[in-house]
């Protein structure tokens, strides 16, 4: 092991035994986004409108907001580890860890407030 | 972590000529940070207002249904249709078919087509009933 080049530091170490899960669970995620991801879209298309009332009255149904939810986790959790490996790609040094630490509070705190709000719709929205 | 820059980098993205299965390699990775960035706060937001109410949905609805919004929501239903015939090219590949040259780039023009098609039938449904 050298401490010259990039390579010399890392030649030897063998791999960090993290890259093929990481890469398993992108296309593991990316299957459920495909299923998920049509199903939002068609469903929306078969709305009648996109009225407030009608969109509530929708999301208030166990049929819409389980899979709505299931659709949120797949999706950040898929985009999670895509732009992980974006940023691993082309930031470097202390502006990676930032990067990262931001992505990390993207996700969860935009998941949580999806969540929160298609839960509160499920729970209060409608009268069933 | 200081690098020398002087010493050579491994062929990069200059040496090579460009061709539409590159291209749309490096497509799909905006397009991926796209529906990351953009798309989502787009879904939160949507989210979030209906689960506030008439007026918060009201003020979200009118400007997703302004020129701005409609320019926004076309070019996130291309994105992830693109992402989406991107990824399912990505899963043959990973099963080790189409790397010929021919296929490859065949492959990449039809989900291109794919993209462009599934965008106009979402939008041409969505159109004529109205937002």
């Amino acid at each position: 092991m050298g401490n010259g080049t990039a390579l010399g530091r890392v030649r030897g170490l063998g791999s960090a035994k993290g890259g093929s899960h990481h890469w398993w669970l992108q296309r593991v995620t990316a299957l459920g986004n495909l299923i998920l991801v049509l199903w939002f879209i068609i469903s929306l298309l078969r709305l009648p409108s996109m009225e407030h009332g009608v969109v509530i009255k929708w999301l208030a149904s166990p049929l819409a907001a389980v899979p709505m939810a299931l659709f949120i986790i797949n999706v950040f959790w898929h985009f999670r580890i895509g732009m992980q490996v974006i940023i691993e790609d082309y930031v470097h040094g202390g502006m990676r860890v930032i990067t990262l630490g931001a992505l990390h509070i993207w996700t969860f705190a935009a998941g949580g407030f999806a969540l929160f709000a298609i839960f509160k719709i499920a729970f209060t929205g409608a009268p069933a | 972590m200081a690098r020398n820059n002087a010493r050579p980098l491994s062929p990069h993205l200059g040496i090579w000529k460009p061709g539409i299965h590159m291209t749309l390699s490096i497509v799909n990775r905006v397009m991926g940070a796209g529906l990351a960035t953009v798309g989502v706060l787009a879904l939160v937001w949507w989210l979030v207002a209906a689960s506030s109410g008439a007026e918060a949905y009201a003020t979200f609805m009118g400007i997703a249904t302004g020129w701005t919004g409609y320019v926004v929501l076309i070019g996130l239903t291309f994105a992830f249709f693109l992402h989406m015939a991107m990824g399912i090219r990505h899963f043959v590949m990973d099963m080790g078919a189409g790397f010929d040259l021919k296929a490859n780039r065949a492959w990449a023009w039809v989900t291109v087509i794919v993209a462009v098609v599934l965008t106009g039938l979402t939008w041409f449904v969505i159109l004529n009933k109205g937002l």
